[in-house]
């Protein structure tokens, strides 16, 4: 099959956020569209999550992993998105020239109208983390973990200690439980769950996995395989506390530490990283500071759920299509979205009063400590409150969402800036 | 019983340098090494610095190595495709008086190492990351970066196209002695005699020369060095960057490395256990410590990797000068047919080229009659690195093999064109960490978890083996346990 040289959209990424913008660029009129891949099937690391929870928002069905990304996939072969699959993207240039390469394609060089970033997250490492000891076999994340057991068929352990209670980390939990490998122990250096709630309940607590909060590993023990790790307790500036040391003999330790967003095309194209995030400063539409690339999902800041990841995708599928077809996006200038009390980051961080015309904006966040009883999600312009919503509590582990109606257009475009706060009711 | 004319104990750097000095002359050579692979011991892990030779005291054997082999490194690295960078070295002087400047200017005089002091605007100008509150700094500009791991591989490999032979996995257990002449070594694979046994067995080089009866008095008490290496999309310095050295160290370094990662480290301390290559909490936040003085400016978030590595420091006394922790490097006198090496911590790395002609030049003066090979090569070509080829070498690549085009380590743009050719090289990559010291797979920010269960599949398949049997560095550092429970269809 010859291939093209040129797209109007071209999709790095073929995950929820990517398979979602791919879709959305060919419904809002893109001409071709691309959608690359590295690995062998779209679907990104939704094919490695056989697990269910997926979808509740979406289709209000509770589907596994993979079941949801075919629903995107299938899609998208109806909206005659071109796929390029076992394929690396190598390099976007400011003016969205693209370099693959592949074993099965050879070295591709493809131009393209708009370009969006849908690369996901990788987890962070033991070193990222700092975590001491020797480096032996059997220091895994829970996400290499879990493509060796749901993907290649192997088991990488038979007694495992989980650090950190990410949603990965805890739904691997119960999978080597099911697989009949021992959990000896889920550790959390953070005095509050990282995770879903329910991903507490239904991964931990039902198989009687015991999780210790504000503990963590001081050394990881073996010369060729792990043979055990030294847990500890520590206090609120995370330093161990002595005394409290204590051997839990395992062969392997899994490590659910947190995810970043993998932007490193994304920095070779010119496009600014929020340092907070580590994804792209973006706007309503997902446009980063290049014009003409957007991104989405993951890349741009880590969700919680891939409802929201996909909802992303079709925003900046949307965007890129416009762009493509029309070379600029009609619109105001931006203004900012600020992070105010209690709010870690917003995304986006700027946005575009006019846009209030075609629909709703969602601001989204993560808070900075917990709250557990009733706050309110304020949106301010300077000491004028704008908007706000009510939640029964607020959670670092839990993405707060708020929209702003299409009915604040007036007051949105009035208003300099935005700032967002999280605060007790 | 299978013999030779000699037997070189341990493939780290010294080991496989000797080999490939010993390859040049009518001599059966075998090299055998305990580990599963070459240059896993000391070599392993190290500042993978060329040292100009501007630091070892005057006199000793280290300064005289130092300064014959830093001129070795460009011959060796055209002909063996060791990558290498002569980018000169600084020692910069932030708190110090001016004057320890001089001083170091004097010993590097003394060491026949050319060395210049500049101002702390001439320091800034060539590394504006520096601490600005830099007084001045020495250059050396013989100092230079090189692969380590490179620089066992490629001599080897080069000592085995020309004849030499290597067995891994194979540890020496006794010397077979006749008399007080060496007849050969007893090792777990069984017995090879030989007539010279060449003792290249790092921080374990003690232990051997006592099995001999030898100097009971000799001791290797290995320093621990910890290490940072950080992301090169966060970072890159092209520098090497020293603090004025103290009595025990060259200090805490910061410095750019021949793959573009920068390199943070590393501290000093002595430890009682060989082999414990452990990072510690404490020696983490000293070497961040250090490196912040040099370059303040250096984030926590640009850490990828943390490493340890082990010097040999021996006790060995210089002949010359007033000095405990030389090389030792000698023809045996008490027994007949044993070199030893031993006691070579930094400039180890650096050095090991003249030490291995040292060598030659010993079984010369020992009576030895070295008669050259005709059929010597001295060429080891480098095999392909797609990350480092233009766009236009990587198309010709990957069409030649396609195998090019497929990216397996996504950080370091490693392909599988790569790692299958070093599965099958002359000397070949068995394990998961052989193929990451061959290739710098694995050692980017994501630390290999994405391409971990994408290597182990490759070696099983290329080694025709389940993927069970694959190992991260030898037996007993296996993976995988068992395969998941069957599911009925």
């Amino acid at each position: 099959m010859t291939r093209k040289e040129r797209y109007d959209v071209v999709v790095i990424g073929s995950g929820p956020g990517g398979l979602a913008a791919a879709i959305a660029a060919k419904r809002n009129g893109a001409g071709d569209v691309l959608c690359i891949d590295r690995d062998l099937e779209p679907g990104g690391i939704l094919l490695q999550c056989i697990h269910n929870g997926f979808g509740m928002e979406t289709f209000k069905e509770d589907l596994p992993g993979p079941s949801y990304a075919q629903r995107f996939i299938d899609q998208a072969y109806a909206a005659q998105v071109e796929f390029l699959l076992d394929t690396m993207v190598l390099e976007i240039t400011r003016d969205k020239h693209i370099f693959a390469t592949s074993k099965q394609h050879g070295f591709l060089e493809i131009e393209a109208k708009a370009v969006v970033l849908a690369m996901g997250c990788r987890e962070r490492t033991r070193a990222q983390v700092r975590l001491p000891g020797t480096r032996p076999a059997g220091v895994y994340t829970a996400g290499t973990a879990q493509r060796w057991v749901n993907v290649e068929g192997y088991m990488p352990g038979k007694n495992f200690v989980i650090l950190g209670s990410g949603d990965i980390g805890m739904i691997m939990a119960r999978r080597l439980t099911f697989e009949g490998a021992k959990v000896e122990r889920v550790l959390e250096v953070m005095p509050y769950l990282s995770g879903l709630t329910r991903n507490y309940v239904q991964c931990l607590m039902d198989y009687d996995i015991e999780l210790q909060l504000k503990h963590t590993v001081k050394n990881i023990i073996g010369k060729n395989r792990v043979e055990a790790i030294e847990a500890c307790a520590v206090d609120d500036k995370w330093n161990p506390i002595p005394g409290t040391e204590e051997i839990i003999p395992c062969d392997t330790l899994l490590l659910s530490v947190g995810l970043i967003p993998e932007n490193e095309l994304s920095r070779k194209a010119g496009v600014l990283i929020d340092p907070i995030t580590a994804g792209p400063y973006v706007d309503d539409g997902f446009q980063t500071s290049v014009p003409g690339v957007f991104s989405a999902g993951n890349v741009v800041h880590v969700y919680d759920l891939v409802d929201w990841v996909s909802e992303a995708g079709l925003t900046a599928g949307k965007s890129a299509a416009i762009l493509a077809q029309k070379g600029k996006l009609a619109e105001s200038p931006a203004i900012p979205v600020k992070a105010a009390d209690n709010v870690r980051y917003v995304v986006p961080q700027t946005l575009h009063p006019d846009h209030l015309a075609d629909g709703d904006i969602r601001l989204q966040m993560r808070v900075t400590r917990p709250i557990e009883k009733p706050v309110w999600v304020e949106v301010r312009s300077g000491d004028n409150l704008i908007t706000r919503r009510g939640e029964p509590y607020a959670r670092p582990g839990e993405m707060v969402t708020i929209n702003l109606k299409q009915d604040l257009l007036d007051v949105v475009k009035a208003a300099p800036e935005l700032t967002v706060a999280v605060v007790e009711r | 019983m299978k013999s030779y004319d000699v037997i070189i104990i341990g493939g780290g750097v010294i080991g496989c340098m000797t080999a490939r000095a010993l390859a040049r002359y009518e001599l059966k050579v075998l090299l055998i090494e305990k580990n599963s692979d070459i240059g896993a011991g000391a070599s392993s892990a190290n500042s993978a610095i060329i040292h100009a030779g501007h630091d070892p005291m005057p006199g000793t054997l280290k300064a005289q190595m130092n300064r014959l082999a830093n001129p070795m490194w460009d011959q060796l690295s055209a002909e063996l495709g060791i990558p290498f960078k002569r980018t000169g070295a600084y020692i910069v002087a932030i708190d110090e008086d001016l004057s320890c400047l001089d001083a170091l200017m004097e010993r590097s005089k003394k060491n026949g190492v050319p060395a210049e002091i500049i101002s702390s605007d001439e320091m800034k100008k060539r590394e504006p990351r520096v601490n600005p509150a830099v007084k001045g700094a020495l250059f050396t500009p013989t100092g230079g970066m090189v692969d380590p791991f490179a620089a066992c591989i490629a001599p080897l490999e080069n000592a085995m196209a020309n004849g030499v032979e290597v067995l891994t996995e194979t540890a020496f257990q006794d010397f077979i002695m006749d008399g007080m002449m060496i007849k050969g070594v007893r090792t777990n694979l069984g017995d090879f005699g030989c007539r010279w046994v060449i003792n290249a067995a790092g921080t374990y080089s003690d232990d051997i020369m006592h099995k001999a009866g030898l100097r009971p008095d000799f001791k290797i008490t290995p320093r621990r060095g910890e290490y940072y290496i950080l992301d090169k999309s966060e970072i890159q310095i092209d520098n090497i960057l020293f603090p004025v050295p103290n009595e025990n160290s060259k200090g805490i370094l910061v410095l750019g490395s021949t793959h573009g990662n920068t390199l943070v480290g590393p501290n000093s301390n002595s430890i009682n256990e060989k082999g414990n290559k452990a990072v510690t909490a404490d020696g983490l936040a000293e070497i961040w410590a250090g490196a912040q003085r040099l370059v303040p400016s250096i984030s926590p978030r640009a850490i990828i990797a943390t490493f340890a590595g082990l010097r040999a420091t021996g006790n060995a006394r210089s002949l010359n000068v007033d000095y405990s922790h030389d090389f030792l490097i000698e023809v045996a006198k008490e027994v007949k047919g044993l070199i030893n090496l031993a006691g070579i911590e930094s400039p180890g790395l650096t050095s090991a080229p003249a030490i291995a002609e040292y060598v030659v030049q010993m079984l010369s003066d020992a009576g030895e009659k070295l008669v050259e090979k005709k059929s010597f090569n001295p060429i080891r070509p480098a095999r392909p690195r797609f990350n480092h080829l233009s766009r236009e070498e990587q198309a010709a690549l990957i069409e030649k093999d396609p195998r090019y085009g497929r990216i397996v380590c996504r950080c370091e743009m490693i392909t599988e064109g790569e790692i299958v050719a070093e599965i099958h090289a002359p000397l070949p990559a068995r394990t998961y960490d052989a193929i990451k010291r061959r290739t710098w797979l694995g050692t980017g920010r994501c630390l290999g978890s994405f391409d971990m269960p994408r290597v182990v599949d490759i070696l099983a398949r290329e080694l025709g083996v389940s993927p069970l049997t694959i190992t991260k560095k030898g037996p007993g550092s296996e993976f995988l346990f068992r395969p998941t429970k069957e599911v009925e269809a």
